[in-house]
């Protein structure tokens, strides 16, 4: 288990107060301006030295993603742009930074702006963490009071202005393309990359986006120096990370751990194992639940971090693991999730519009057995139609549990769904996607 | 993609109060010069507010004057996203999470529960117009399932007895106090915390 010095976030649980002058005790705006007078190159190379990967789902290095941003300030301003639009089912660790480490997020946010050149920074709060969102305004607040950020922020001679931007309830608005859109105040549809953000983002202003976790880790690592990040965890997967555990587990909970911990140890010891017992666990979904579900058998021996997951087919995600036991119906469960794609899809290309209540539609028939066999191959070729047809990775998201539920769960379908294709017997069966084959062969 | 449609009575005119006037001259100032369509989102949730937890056409037209915009554009904003209420939801406004996390912990009992209490169809007003409720997809509270929202705030680790409770205040037009319906402090492991100990209780 990770020494308790060795976190990052000591408040998670909020035992100590986010107010500023608790959030200094615990180290917070302590040797900013040092850090700063080091110059823009020393803060990236550290970054890019600690090996730190995004905290929201892709895993990019975050050093490389900053040295991306154009070196002068041209004629047009940089940006940075927190996202905070936390959606994906089975994670809510950046809410917990938002509400009880604000000041870590604010510190990273004057380090990360001053590396790319932003003087000015958007925090995009999904809108349904309006609370969470208005607690983080009084810390933002109390730093404009402190003059910790705002003209001459911190006394590091570097000009900042922070603001929150409240999304509406739309889970694509995460993807940063997208919530660049919905931040100029559009509908919130993602671009074409290339072009990249980084050169043309924001008012089509070069800017860098990052997740809560990301810049929030940041003053840390650079306070006790990139090395030391990069000695926990592994090569190219180091540090700590929130992981989320919900679902069939006896203790549900937020914890922060090294990388590349143990599944086993994270369910077992800190979530306080599965309901029933480890015997009765069926499935784990180790990434939120765009990250295709790993099998019991796995699970023994699966430590959690982005490369050795990718092994596994699936990935470390946003790391919310959702812990599924043996008394849930998995088809039903992934049916549900298929169904939050179907509702989340922005409509923008037609794959991902039309495929994603395709999947769900299909995949509720074979939960109540109504599926015929063909169905279970022509559920795994609209995934593979969806997947890397679409301008965003919404379509790999909604397409790569269903392939998660054919790759692992075959079998459990076919037992329940065995009946010849309709088309041959003429199967009165309810909101058919094929009703026109049907009535032609009638 | 979730099918949206306006009310069929509209209110024929809309426009900011005082204090509604003032909220939104100040979010204009957060964006650039020029960039003032950016606030169309905030100023669509003041209008909400002020307009008991529903848009109005009338709303709609008026932001985009407002703003300088086409009001096709904030119509298309305003059909988007699902935090803005096209149609009366009353004053409070139940959503439920049923998403998997939540699904595979009980979210059921809690539509049931708002079905038996509330109405029986979801976005539909209760008999004394106060209150409605609605399935939504996952809040991001999945480590304190199953939860559910009622305007801003949010109630977690609930079951069906806990939610008939706090209905039952709503229905009263009392506000019932948010978060952990179970006791625990936050997002920590129940009972069985392992981690930062030296803090716990400090």
């Amino acid at each position: 288990m990770l020494k308790d010095q060795d976190r990052i976030f000591q408040n998670l649980y909020n035992d100590l107060g986010s107010d500023l002058i608790s959030c200094q005790k615990r180290g917070d705006w302590i040797k900013t301006k040092e850090i700063i007078a080091k110059g823009r190159e020393w803060i990236i190379e550290e970054i890019k030295n600690s090996q730190l990967r995004g905290r929201g789902g892709a895993g990019f290095p975050t050093g490389l993603k900053w040295s991306f941003a154009p070196k002068e300030i041209g004629n047009r301003p940089h940006y940075l742009v927190i996202n905070a639009d936390e959606s994906e089912p089975g994670t809510c660790k950046d809410r917990d930074i938002l509400r009880f480490e604000p000041h870590k997020l604010i510190e990273g946010c004057l380090i990360a702006s001053y590396a790319v050149q932003a003087k000015v920074c958007y925090i995009y709060i999904r809108g349904e963490y309006f609370v969470d969102g208005q607690k983080l305004q009084a810390s933002i607040d109390e730093a404009y009071k402190k003059n910790l950020i705002g003209k001459n922020a911190a006394g590091t001679g570097w000009d900042l202005d922070i603001y929150i931007h409240y999304g509406a309830g739309a889970y694509i608005c995460g993807e940063e393309t997208a919530l660049l859109e919905s931040l100029e105040g559009n509908k919130g549809q993602p671009r074409l990359k290339p072009p990249f953000p980084a050169l043309i983002g924001l008012y089509g202003c070069p800017t860098i986006v990052n997740n809560v976790e990301t810049i929030a880790v940041v003053p840390t690592i650079l306070k006790r120096g990139g090395k030391w990040f990069a000695s926990l965890g592994r090569e190219k997967n180091t540090g700590t990370k929130i992981f989320c555990i919900s679902g069939n587990v006896n203790s549900p909970c937020n914890v922060e751990e090294e990388m590349n911990i143990p599944l086993k140890e994270l369910i077992e010891v800190h979530a306080g194992g599965v309901v029933g017992g480890w015997d009765n666990l069926q499935a784990v979904i180790p990434g939120g639940s765009s990250m295709p579900l790993i099998p019991k058998e796995k699970c023994e021996t699966l430590t959690m971090d982005f490369d050795s997951l990718a092994a596994e087919k699936s990935g470390l995600g946003t790391a919310g693991v959702v812990v599924i036991n043996k008394d849930q119906d998995i088809i039903k469960c992934m049916a549900r999730i298929a169904r939050f794609y179907k509702h989340e899809s922005c409509g923008q290309c037609t794959p991902c519009r039309e495929g994603s209540g395709w999947m769900w539609r299909i995949l509720e028939r074979m939960a109540k057995g109504e599926a015929s066999k063909d169905e279970i191959e022509m559920l795994g070729d609209v995934t593979k139609q969806i997947e890397g047809h679409t301008i965003c990775a919404f379509g790999e998201g909604s397409s790569w549990p269903v392939q998660g539920l054919l790759r692992h769960f075959k079998d459990e379908i076919k037992k329940r769904n065995k009946f010849d294709p309709i088309v041959k017997e003429n199967k009165n069966i309810p909101y058919l996607v094929d009703q026109h084959l049907l009535d032609k062969n009638a | 993609m979730s099918l949206r449609r306006p009310a069929k009575d509209q209110p024929e005119k809309f426009e900011f109060n005082t204090s509604s006037l003032d909220a939104a001259n100040k979010v204009i100032t957060k964006y650039p010069k020029g960039k003032q369509q950016s606030a169309v989102m905030a100023l669509l949730y003041i209008a909400q507010k002020q307009n008991d937890n529903w848009i109005p056409l009338a709303a709609m037209k008026y932001i985009a004057k407002f703003l300088d915009m086409p009001y096709i554009k904030v119509y298309e904003v305003a059909t988007f996203y699902t935090m803005y209420n096209l149609s009366p939801v009353g004053k409070y406004f139940v959503q439920v999470c049923t998403t998997t996390p939540c699904m595979i912990r009980g979210a059921n009992k809690l539509v049931e529960a708002c079905k038996e209490k509330i109405s029986k169809n979801e976005s539909e007003l209760s008999t004394d117009k106060s209150c409605s409720w609605m399935e939504v997809e996952c809040l991001g509270a999945c480590v304190t399932a199953p939860m559910m929202q009622i305007n801003d705030e949010y109630y977690e680790d609930l079951n069906k007895e806990k939610t008939v409770e706090i209905l039952d205040k709503i229905l009263k037009g009392e506000t019932p106090k948010p978060g952990s319906y179970k006791g625990r402090v936050n997002n920590e492991p129940e009972n069985n915390r392992k981690t930062l100990m030296e803090f716990k209780n400090a």
